[in-house]
This record gives structure tokens, sequence and C-alpha cells, in this order.
């Protein structure tokens, strides 16, 4: 220790980060000075900005390996990828959440979201024009502390990253215009739960630095390589896992997940959906493989239990569901369990398919589901969205497009071939097959079949059934829905008949750094 | 002309044509049909000239196509055909401008209280239907091969969920989930398959070729040999996979069904003979007594089942699935004879079972009920749709002269040496065949007029004495009566429902005369499978045990 020098900042590896929160505080700034009349375009311009500034240089960093900002960072190839994936599918919501064309007051977010719900003030402000433009920065810094997420080298910074990304989610979970009250109590659960699971994350953190005396990921697998079995250490990595499955909400740390995606304006639950996904994911690679790569005997069989049960209870669940967002949060939750089949596939020498596949998973399945929930907006009745499933019956005849837009996206998720859903579940698979879990894959597949069923349930409701008499009427999108609509149907398509080029991007991201 | 990519150019073609279908403006509709005709003769052109460019005595995979697709999979885009694939796509060729004809005045399911839907997704389902048909047979790439078999659930979905009977939500679902069941199953032993060659060769690959060359440790074989018949077994069916098959052939509409259970279906078969027996030689070997068991009791079980139905359309659903029984016993039979027999089973059941379809779907067209219980006595007023129905029946019940003899035979006499109490038992299914397949023409033929003929009132009272299952669907109700006091004028066949009959009926005939054309196509590609099983082509004893895994 020689005093005090300044830590090394390679501001160029930053980018992407500086972007999005560059973009976050400018906007901030944009909501206290400028006038109402232009906030909207100007904060969707800074957050469009922010979001395609960071995937761009994203690709512009692609190949840096390095470990930044006193070694708190560490920019490879992984936190490259899933940082590109996340500014793409942030700039897709931010044009979700700026649809202007579909509701009849011209915006899904509340006009001033401290109104008590069903005062009369708020029922005059429930037609009013006036839009609440916080939600652009609330993105931003959401954004911002996803893709630090993926990059935290440091379990302090990524405790710090948890937090920066979670709380703007459950200020923008409670912001819908219509059923307000439900969105409310989305955002109380969602907060009170994530509370607590940031403290289990912060407790599991503290006993990791106990048993190994840093919070440093290289440092730690140093430590694990002694005494990987030491109580404490295990201990810790348990709350550190509790933690971060809450974020990917993998059953069972999903309880919240049904509740706030339903109650959550849908452009939000989009976002959470897709976005959150990539990041918890991150994180959990991170800690898992680089962290306690040397010591995977302690995390594996507890990553098996959570891949079946999250499996099992998304798909079964998810059954029952007569909701298309609950339906979709609990694909949400199967693909959790998905996904972590393909965590399960690092090799024994620490590499492995596993890592590459997870990632293109979480690229493939983000845009999809993000395309689901862009979806949902346009199918709407007189109070707002039609989500209950019996309103969507015959929505074939009345909107073959949309119809058909979901019935791609409900094959990708299914997983029929020629479709995103495929390659990425042949991948995570293949991952988990070629490292011995073969029972895991075997219980995968039987689940996707399950699962396949109720996406075919909302496919036999569009195409086969009549249609209810004051069925809901299917908006019109604007400009924004309609790029987000065409850029996930092709991703889904290009990603399930020529993958090629993406997979070997995956590939080649695949290196972590610690 | 070998050169020509024919295999690509019969996927490529339907495909195109469903996209063009598919995006024809209302205006335009009318022309979906005469074009799904065109494109579908088009590709029974490709079929027959990719017959003469095909040399019998040549390679085992010939008019191949191989561009690399996944690399990072280890997938190639790779086409060929022997002579049991190239069969298959002659059946293709041959059966969907015969369903195009028979379901030329196709109507979908009346809406209430809304005007008839555009048939023009029909048309684009069916030929898209007919592209992954062409790609399932002509895969040499197990990935591709999965893909083909997967991708043409879609279609299939679609065509009985939007097209189908009153029931067909359900038979839709049903259908779908049983498939992709079975297909996430494969898709386990897909990619074991992929890592066991992974480890042995030392780079995964899902090439045909290579993959036959594996020595795979028995246990492990038997793991992904169980995968893949899973998959196989839901898809020909044999017995308890088989549910889903009434269902869909019940519900479907007739140009569906037809090729449901002449082409999809045999997609199991030939998986059986493709996939299994190469891939997993020593599994098999282990498994067949096992398998042979599900088959005769197949055979004696679904022709049971078939006796009683009163559901015409059910009946046939169920004698395929006693045929499946007969197919299945002759691939594992492993002899060259019986197995020779399997695949020309699989072609002429195709027709046969096809012409039987088509020729109850023109009965139902003119009554508008699938029951038996509502005909009688049609022959006399349709003496050609009669004369046709009952050589479609006596083909499917495998009469001397007709196809389906021929095949029947071989697979009897081939598996008899190996198998005699399995093959004595499976006899049992012809006699039951005879029983159902007469049964139901005399039922529908002859006897006093009923249905149709007999004038229907405009109110007809809720008939107590139904017999048959409640799901049977129809406008009519019975009504019984010693001497009907006035009949119904039913036409005779059209000159179109002729056209559409006389190419299975000519194949009938002349298959059952004169089948060597096709065993001489076939049996190269039956030899060589039945040495990677290695069984003695010969028709000998298998050889029990040992680990080496057929190489040819």
């Amino acid at each position: 220790m020689d005093g005090v020098s300044a830590p090394d900042l390679s501001f160029a590896a930053l980018a992407p980060l500086l972007f999005v929160f560059g973009a976050a505080a400018v906007g901030v700034l944009v909501e206290a000075f400028a006038p109402r009349a232009v906030r909207h375009p100007v904060q969707v311009a800074i957050a469009l900005t922010g979001a395609v500034g960071a995937f761009v240089s994203t690709l512009l960093l692609a190949g840096t390996r390095e470990v930044t900002a006193a070694g708190a960072l560490a920019v490879d190839g992984v936190a490259l990828f899933l940082q590109g994936t996340i500014a793409v599918l942030g700039a897709l919501s931010v044009l979700l959440f700026s649809e202007r064309a579909l509701d009849p007051a011209r915006s899904a977010f509340v006009a001033v979201a401290s109104v008590p719900a069903g005062s009369v003030r708020d029922r005059e402000l429930a037609t009013d024009e006036r839009v609440q433009t916080e939600v652009y920065p609330l993105a931003s810094f959401a954004l911002g502390g996803m893709m630090l997420f993926t990059a935290a080298n440091d379990l302090l910074v990524m405790f710090v990253a948890l937090e920066v990304l979670s709380l703007p989610l459950y200020l923008m979970s409670g912001l819908a215009r219509r059923r307000r009250l439900l969105s409310q109590e989305a955002a109380v659960k969602y907060f009170l739960l994530g509370a607590f699971a940031s403290a289990f994350f912060l407790y599991g953190l503290a006993l990791v630095y106990g048993a190994t005396g840093s919070v440093r990921l290289s440092a730690i697998r140093e430590a694990a390589v002694v005494d990987g079995g030491d109580t404490l250490l295990v201990l810790g990595l348990g709350l550190l896992v509790v933690g971060l499955m809450f974020k990917a909400s993998v059953a069972p740390f999903h309880t919240w997940t049904p509740d706030v995606y339903q109650g959550a304006p849908t452009a939000v639950t989009a976002f959470m959906a897709a976005a959150t996904k990539v990041a918890a994911f991150g994180a959990v690679l991170r800690l898992l493989y680089v962290a306690f790569g040397t010591a995977e005997w302690t995390w594996r069989p507890l990553v098996y239990a959570l891949a079946i049960t999250s499996m099992v209870v998304g798909a079964v669940l998810g059954l029952t569901q007569t909701d298309v967002k609950r339906m979709l949060a609990y694909s949400s939750i199967a693909h959790a369990g998905f996904l972590l089949t393909g965590v399960i596939g690092l090799g024994a020498d620490g590499s492995g398919p596993g890592l590459a596949a997870t990632m293109f998973y979480l690229l493939a399945y983000g845009l999809t589901t993000l395309g689901a929930f862009g979806l949902v907006t346009l199918v709407r009745s007189g109070e707002g969205e039609a989500t209950h499933l019996s309103q969507w019956a015959g929505l074939a005849q009345r909107s073959p497009v949309v119809a058909a837009l979901m019935a791609l996206f409900l094959f990708a998720l299914a997983g029929i071939p020629l479709t995103s859903g495929f390659t990425g579940k042949f991948a995570v698979f293949r991952a988990a097959i070629e490292t011995g879990a073969w029972p895991l894959a075997v219980v995968a597949l039987v689940t996707s079949a399950i699962a396949a069923f109720f996406y075919l349930r909302i496919i036999v409701l569009m195409y086969f059934s009549e249609p209810v008499p004051d069925g809901p009427t299917v908006g019109v999108p604007g400009l924004p829905t309609t790029i987000v609509l065409a850029v996930t149907a092709a991703a889904t398509l290009v990603l399930g008949v020529l993958p090629g080029s993406v997979l070997d991007l995956a590939d080649s991201a695949a290196v972590l750094v610690g | 002309m070998a050169d020509f990519p024919f295999l690509l150019a019969m996927i490529v073609v339907p495909a195109l044509g469903a996209a063009v279908v598919a995006a024809l403006p209302t205006a335009r509709a009318a022309l979906a049909r005469p074009l799904a005709l065109a494109v579908s003769l088009l590709v029974l052109l490709l079929a027959v000239l990719a017959t003469v460019a095909f040399d019998t005595g040549g390679d085992r995979f010939q008019l191949t196509t191989s561009v690399a697709w996944i690399p990072d999979f280890g997938v190639d885009f790779a086409l060929g055909v022997d002579g049991i694939a190239l069969s298959m796509l002659l059946l293709i060729g041959v059966l969907v401008p015969v369903v195009v004809g028979a379901s030329w005045h196709e109507t979908p399911p009346p809406r209430p209280g809304r005007g008839p839907r555009s048939m023009t997704a029909f048309w684009a389902w069916l030929l898209l239907l007919e592209s992954l048909m062409v790609g399932v047979f002509a895969a040499t790439d197990v990935f591709l091969f999965y893909v083909f078999f997967e991708a043409m659930l879609v279609p299939m979905y679609f065509l009985i969920g939007s097209f189908g009977g009153p029931n067909r939500q359900y038979a839709a679902v049903k259908f779908f989930l049983y498939s992709l069941l079975g297909g996430l199953v494969m898709l386990a032993s897909v990619i074991g398959l992929y890592v066991v060659s992974n480890s042995s060769l030392g780079e995964g690959t899902f090439a045909f070729d290579a993959l036959r060359q594996l020595e795979i440790d028995p246990n492990v074989q038997k793991l992904l040999f169980l995968g893949f018949f899973v998959a196989f077994a839901i898809k020909a069916p044999l017995v308890p996979f088989h549910t889903w098959l009434p269902d869909s052939g019940a519900e479907a509409p007739i140009g569906a069904s037809v090729l449901l259970v002449g082409v999809l279906d045999k997609v199991g078969t030939f998986g059986f003979l493709r996939y299994c027996l190469p891939l997993f030689p020593d599994a098999s070997r282990d498994l067949a007594p096992w398998v042979l068991a599900l088959a005769v009791v197949g055979v004696l079980y679904a022709a049971l089942v078939a006796v009683g139905q009163d559901d015409m359309k059910r009946l046939v659903s169920y004698t395929s699935v006693a045929h499946f029984g007969f197919i299945a016993l002759g691939i594992f039979a492993f002899t060259t004879e019986a197995a020779t027999g399997a695949v020309l089973y699989m072609v002429n059941h195709g027709i046969a079972t096809g012409l039987l379809f088509v020729v109850v779907g023109m009965v139902i067209a003119r009554s508008g009920s699938r029951r038996i219980s509502d005909h009688g006595g049609l022959a006399t007023r349709v003496p050609l749709l009669a004369g046709v129905f009952l050589l479609a029946g006596l083909a499917s019940l495998a009469l001397p002269g007709t196809n389906s003899f021929v095949s029947e035979f071989l697979v009897l006499i081939g598996s008899f040496p190996e198998r005699p109490v399995h093959t004595v038992l499976a006899t049992v299914g012809i006699v039951l065949a005879a029983l159902y397949v007469l049964l139901m023409y005399q039922r529908v033929m002859h006897g006093p007029a009923r249905g149709v003929l007999a004038e229907p009132e405009p109110e007809p009272d809720p008939v107590p004495d139904h017999a048959g299952p409640p799901d049977g669907g129809g406008a009519t109700a019975v009504l019984t009566a010693p001497t009907p006091p006035r009949t119904r004028a039913v036409p005779d066949l059209s000159r179109r429902e002729i056209a559409v009959v006389s190419p299975l009926v000519a194949l009938v005939l002349l298959l059952g005369v004169y089948p060597q054309p096709l065993i001489d196509l076939v049996t190269p590609a039956v030899e060589a499978t039945i040495s990677d099983v290695g069984a003695d082509p010969g028709g000998n004893t298998p050889q029990v045990g040992g680990t080496e895994g057929g190489t040819d």
C-alpha cells in the first residue's frame, strides 16, 4: 500500500455504460427544465440515443478483453455480447414505451403517478393527453444497471448494479394508466420481494467476504480452489444464488413474476421479461463461472435442482392460466429453467458449450418475448388491453397479421424448428447433454412438450375458435410498435433459419476474464 | 441430367407455390386451386424424372446435394435418396395431385352468421406440407430430418384445426402434442448421437453416413434407440401410441386424412428403416421382440376395433393402425424379403388406403354423414362409386391381384422363418380385415336404402337407436324403413371424381400384377439396411450379441 493512487479507468471500454448512464442523467435534466410540450419527443430521442449508442459501442469494442476500473469491471466477450443484447432490447422497449397511437389517451403510462387511483383528479387525468415522461430516464437507469450487472467483476459492484437496475423497475411497474391499482399492487409486491432478495444477496456477499477475504471474483476463485467446501463459502454462494435467481424469475423464487408481469404496463413487462432476464443470467454466469468455476461441484446440484423446479413449475402452472400476460410470465419461468440447463453445460476444463449456448438463448428468447408482449399491447377492449384468453378467440379472423405474428412468436417459445426458439433450445440441450446432464435435458424436453400445450391453446383460440360477439379490437400500431414487431419477428425467423453467424458470434464471445 | 438438384427442386417448388398461393389477393383467390394442382403435378414430374435419373445399381444415396447450414452444430443441408426414400417421394408425387383433385370442392367448416371463409389457406398449407414431406424423406442429415419432422406438424395442424370436422380443435391439438412429445424425445437422442460422434470422431456430426460408422456402446444404443423409437412409434403409429390417429384421421378434411395416413405416418416406419436399424443395430436386435409384440398386438387390436366402428373415417384410420403393425413386423423380422415387403407395404398402403379415404370422402360428400348407419343401398344409385369403393376395400384387405397382396405376402413369408409365432398371429389380422372392409361395404352400398337415399324429413326427430359413438357428426338422421317410399337421386361419380380415382385404381391393379419395377427399386436399399443391422441379407439368422455395429 503506497498511498492513494487513481484507479485505472479505461473510458473506451466503459463506453456502453457511459452512453446509457449519460442518457439517463440528461433525461433527468430534461425532465426538470424542458417545457412539457417538447418533453416526450426529446426524452424518447435521448433514451434511444443512449441505447443505440451503447449498442454501437459494444460492436466497436468487440474483441476487447480487459479488467478495468481497478478490477471492478470485466469487459470481455460475454459482457459485451450481453450488453449489446440488453441495449438492443432496451432500444426496442423504449420504442414500445413511446407508442402513442394505441391508447385513446395517447400513452400507456399514467399522467401523474402521485395522484391517488380512483380520485376525482385521477378520473380527470385518465383521458388527458398529458404524459409523464419519467419513464424514459428511469428506463435508461435500469438499462445502465443491467449492463453494469453483466460486467461486474466484484460482488459489491454487482450489488450496486442490482439495485440500480431494480429500483427504476419497481417504479416503472406502477406507472400503468389503466387498472392503476393492479399496477401499484404489482409495484409494491415487486419492491418488497425485491428488497428481500437484495438482502439475501447482501448477506451472501458478506459471508463470501468472510470466507475468502475479498469481494473480487478472481480472488474468490483462487480461494475456492483451496477450500471450496468451506461452509461459509458455500452458504454465501447459496444466498447469492437466491438473490440472482429472484431477478431471473427462477422457481421457487418466482412468485412475484405473474403478478408483476400482469400488473405492470405491458411495455414495461416486455422490458422486464426480456432485458432483466439477460442481465440476471449475465450475473449468474459470471458468478458461477468466474468466481466458482473451479468449485463447480458446489453449485451444480443446486442449479440442477433449480432448473428442474423452474421448468416444471413454469410449464405446469402455465397450463392453468387464463390471462395472456400471466401465461407469458409462467412461460418466462419455464424458460429460465431452460436457460439454467445451458448454465449446467460448463465443461470440466472450464470451457464447454454452455456459455455460448446460454448467451444465444438469451438473445433469441429476449427478442421473441419482447415481440409477444408487443403484440399484447395491440389487442384492446374498452378498458385497455384485452388480456383475458377468451377475448382472443377468433383473432385470426379480425386481424390475420397480428394472429400470424403471435403464432410465430408462440411457436418460437414452444421451440418448433425453423424459429429462434428451437435453435436456442437445441444449443442449451446440447450443452447439457455434452456435459453428461442428459437426465436434465430429458426433463427439459418433456416440460417443453407440456409448455407447448399452453402456447398451442392461444393458437387454437386465435385460429380455430369463433370470435366472441363484442370482442376486442385490434389497434393499428404506430411506427414505433411496428418497428419493434418487424425487428423481433424477423429476428425470430432469421435466428431459426440461418443462425450460423450469430452462433459464431456467441461462440467467439464466450470468453470470461476475471 | 443426374446433376440437376431434383430433391432441392421438389422441396423448393411447392414451398414457393405455397408462398404464392398464400399471397394471392382475395380477388384472385379462385386461382389458388388450379395453381395448387399445377404445382403438385410439377412435383410429380420432378419425382418421375428423379426416378429416371436414379441408378438402382449405383451408390446407396444418390441425387445428393449438400450445403453447410449451421456449422456451429455441424449441420449440413444434405439431401439424398435411396430406393426406399425415392419410392416414398413417388408416392407423395402421386398422392398430392389426387388430394388436390379430391379436395376441389372442399369447403371450410360453416361459421354461424358469417360468410364462408376463403380456402386459399387450405391450398397454401397443403403445398407447404408437400414441401416438408419431401424434405423429411430426402434429408440425409439427422438434424435436418428432425427439423422437417417437426416443421411438418405445423401445416397439418392448421389443416386439421381450420378445415376439419366438428371436433377438429381437439383432434388438432392432440395430433400436435403427441407428435411434438415424440419429436422432443427424439431430439434428446439426436443430440445424444451428436455427442457420441463428437467423442468418437473428434468432431460432432449429424451426417447419416458418418453416424452409421460409429461403434456405440450397446447400453447407450438402447437409450438412443428408445428416443427414436418413441417418436416413430407415435408417428407410425404402433398400438399403445396410436390413439391420436383415429381422432385426427376422422376429423381432418379428406385430403389431409389421405396425406396423414398415406404419407405422414410412413415417416415413422421409414424412420425405423433409415435410422433405428442402421444406427443402432445392436439395440434393434435386442429390442426387436418387444417391437414385434407391439406390432402383432396392433394388427389384432386395431382390426378388432375397426370392426366395431360406425364412423367410416375412424374405421379407415383403425385399419391403418393394423396395417402399420404389419409394416413394423416386416421391418423388425430382419430378413430381406420381409423388409422389402414392408417397404412395398408402405407404398401400397398409401395408394390403397389413400383411395379408400378418397372414396369414403366421396360417399360422405353425397350424404353429409360419416356414419355407416346413415347409409345403405347406395350401390343401386351410384354403381361406379360402389365399384371403386369395393376395389379400394379389397386392396385394403390385400386380395390377390391388388397391390397390397404382394406386400402383405412378402411380409408374411419373409417373417415366418424368423418369427413363426408372430407371423401366424398376424395372419389372423387378415381375416379380420376382410370382416371390417366387407361389413362396411355391405352396409353402405347394399341392403335397404337408408340415410341419404331415404328422403330426409324437414325436421327429423332424434333417433333413439343410434348404436355408434356420439361424435359421428352429420346432418342427416337415420330413417329405417323396410321399403323406403321414395329414394333421392344421388349423383354417381362426376368426371372430376373419375379423374381423381383413376390413377389410384390403375396403380392398385398395375402394382398388383407387376410389382417388379418397384421391388427392383427398393431392394438394394433394403439389403443395405438389413446388412447394417448385422443380419444376413439372405434372410437367415441374425447375429446375436457382438458389438460389430454394421459397417457395410
